[in-house]
């Protein structure tokens, strides 16, 4: 197989005073053209392993180990500047909250013009690559939004301001952070159509960081799901779909509502919550939600052995494969 | 109808009501004024007489009172100030037998000057500390920002001042405020010597309020989710300080700012004193120890008028500034 385009390697990261490990030990790669999802709950560590892709972490938050490898270059030894060059050029990305993304004091215009500025030099055919930028996510009445502050626009056009912000270079890898949580339903279905659409135009390389696996089903090619901080199953999504193995991943396939089913019966849950990652110690994090736990679970952390098609981090996998 | 219409918009737009509160506030401060200055002790005939008051008479002192018009009951008082003021004579200084607009319009523009001087050199210093500072929050350089900002508060104007005047007067026999004052258009260059120190004095005041607001804002601004973006879309870390960061700090500074001007424009009194400066603090508090009761109200209106005017000024620049602002 071809050099990955993303290729994350040990990844973990803590806070760096009192150190608390929040994401532990993760790998996935990402190939040219391929869309990959991570599924996980609030506090599994998703989207600081993207931020951290980006070098946005938080302040007091870090990378303690591992590499992140993009096009062949580390992006964890790059220096601030070539890291800079790299922002907004090759890798861009969408965020959650698109009311607080934009600036709110300065013109939607301006705030695209500025990725072009922060790359290339500002020429008479900027704007009007501003201008077609807005026009390809849907924007209405383009000369009018580039005058425009955010606070004119509805959430669902300010995400669509944040996609065109992040396409306009045409980056190599997009990664898109629940980009869809904080609109309504009826938005959220025409901004992911969007999103695959401009992935396909571009044969663009895609994160796609979600804790709805219902919304990346369709989106993506391979999934990686994450609990308390680690993997617990990767894979394409057909496998993760039809044959889970891992009992957290079973669990949130079985709790997704089905449209087919018409027996009326109430969802299934996972009892319990998550572990804090940095609370998790050497045991597998899913052990005391489990259905399956023997002692060996609670003595030892389960490493994610597999191939790309599937692996999955568990001593006991549902579905008796092995 | 439309006319109705037009008339509630007019009465409820922010503007009038601005202005409307603005009226208030000043008729609120001119009956303040005048009462404290008959509530403190003594009166315009011991300001002028001293402890020789006790020599005069009931005779001369009923005469006194009459001359100074402080025979007639309050509210006469009252609407005979107001009606000088109004008419722009502001009243009568006794002491040096001028009216007290003439007196105003040779000692105002020394104190707007000093206090554009003290705040341009206050809004400088205390930004570039602030960012100075809040760059790196906790490291030695913040502690460094953090200790001027502490010392500017803790170190009272007269004491900085003294010691210019000291070391400047005795060391090196530079004293250019003992000259007579000169205006700016009358000898620039005399002028800005004149100005320098007090005008870096009172920048060092305001600098240090300038100064904390500024770092608390843009710490407060930095770990916004824009600021995010913008260095994600691989925008140069200078540039997000400034057009990102700094930009959206600029409310709680502009506030600060125009308190602090209009503090200054209150007249500096103590630094107008020890620069033997000819300003409005000098005016007012010559006028307190003589108990010239129409300069001191005059005076402090005309104080209060400038205050509220950047007050509604600060409002206008908060719109140019936050365009979410209507």
């Amino acid at each position: 197989m071809n050099e990955p385009l993303l290729s994350v390697k040990d990844l973990s990261i803590s806070t760096i005073q009192d150190p608390r490990i929040l994401v532990n030990d993760v790998n996935f790669e990402i190939h040219a053209g391929e869309a990959v999802g991570v599924v996980g709950e609030s506090g599994s560590g998703k989207t600081l392993s993207a931020l951290s892709v980006l070098g946005l972490l938080p302040r007091g938050v870090g990378v303690s180990a591992g590499s992140i490898k993009f096009n062949g270059t580390d992006l964890l030894s790059l220096d601030a500047e070539s890291l800079r060059k790299l922002r907004g050029l090759d890798i861009s990305m969408v965020y959650q909250d698109p009311m607080t993304a934009l600036n709110p004091v300065m013109k939607i215009g301006k705030q695209l013009l500025e990725v072009i500025e922060s790359h290339e030099t500002l020429d008479d055919s900027s704007l009007d690559r501003v201008r077609q930028a807005l026009e390809e996510v849907g924007i209405p009445d383009v000369n009018r939004a580039i005058e425009s502050y955010p606070h004119e626009f509805s959430g669902g056009m300010r995400q669509r301001v944040m996609i065109a912000m992040a396409l306009i270079l045409s980056p190599k890898l997009l990664i898109a952070d629940e980009p869809t949580t904080a609109l309504d339903v009826t938005i959220q279905q025409q901004i992911l159509a969007l999103v695959a659409e401009e992935r396909q135009k571009r044969n663009m390389s895609m994160l796609w960081i979600t804790h709805d696996l219902g919304v990346v089903a369709n989106l993506v090619d391979r999934l990686v799901v994450m609990y308390a901080g680690r993997i617990v199953e990767s894979g394409s999504v057909k496998e993760i779909f039809s044959n889970p193995q891992h009992p957290y991943t079973a669990g949130l396939l079985s709790s997704l509502p089905t449209t087919t089913d018409k027996t009326r019966k109430r969802l299934t849950s996972i009892a319990g919550v998550p572990e804090k990652p940095w609370l998790v110690g050497n045991t597998c994090a899913f052990a005391p939600r489990c259905g399956f736990v023997t002692p060996e679970c609670r003595s030892q952390a389960p490493h994610l052995v597999g191939t790309l098609e599937k692996s999955v981090a568990c001593f006991h996998p549902v579905g008796g494969a092995q | 109808m439309q006319g109705i219409s037009k008339l509630r918009r007019l009465v409820f737009s922010s503007t009038f009501i601005r202005i409307a509160s603005a009226i208030t506030t000043l008729f609120g401060i001119s009956v303040f004024v005048f009462l404290v200055l008959r509530v403190i002790p003594g009166n315009t005939i011991t300001g002028a007489f001293g402890i020789e008051t006790g020599a005069l008479n009931p005779q001369q002192i009923a005469e006194l009172r009459h001359y100074y018009g402080i025979d007639q009951p309050m509210v006469m008082q009252y609407i005979s100030w107001m009606r000088s003021f109004l008419s722009g004579n502001f009243g009568y200084s006794f002491a040096t037998g001028r009216s007290v607009f003439t007196l105003t319009k040779v000692a105002l523009p020394v104190t707007v000057e000093l206090a554009f001087i003290g705040t341009i050199l206050g809004v400088i210093m205390g930004i570039a500390i602030g960012m100075f500072s809040a760059r790196k929050p906790g490291s030695l350089r913040d502690f460094g920002g953090q200790l001027f900002g502490l010392l500017a508060l803790a170190i009272p104007g007269f004491v900085l001042s003294t010691a210019i005047v000291t070391i400047m007067a005795n060391k090196f026999h530079y004293f250019p405020n003992s000259l007579e004052y000169m205006p700016p258009w009358k000898d620039p260059w005399m002028n800005f010597q004149q100005m320098m120190f007090p005008g870096l004095v009172l920048g060092i005041a305001v600098a240090a309020p300038v100064m904390r607001t500024t770092r608390s804002a843009l710490l407060e601004t930095v770990d916004k989710d824009f600021v995010r973006t913008a260095f994600g879309k691989g925008v140069p870390s200078r540039k997000v300080q400034f057009k990102h960061v700094l930009r959206n700090s600029l409310i709680p500074i502009v506030t600060m700012t125009g308190i602090q001007f209009g503090y200054l424009l209150g007249g500096a009194v103590i630094v107008e004193k020890i620069f033997a400066l000819p300003g409005m603090g000098r005016q007012v508090l010559e006028a307190i120890t003589r108990r010239e009761y129409a300069t001191v109200q005059s005076s402090v209106m005309v104080f209060a008028i400038m205050f509220v005017t950047i007050n509604i000024l600060t409002d206008l620049v908060y719109r140019r500034v936050d365009p979410r602002i209507k």
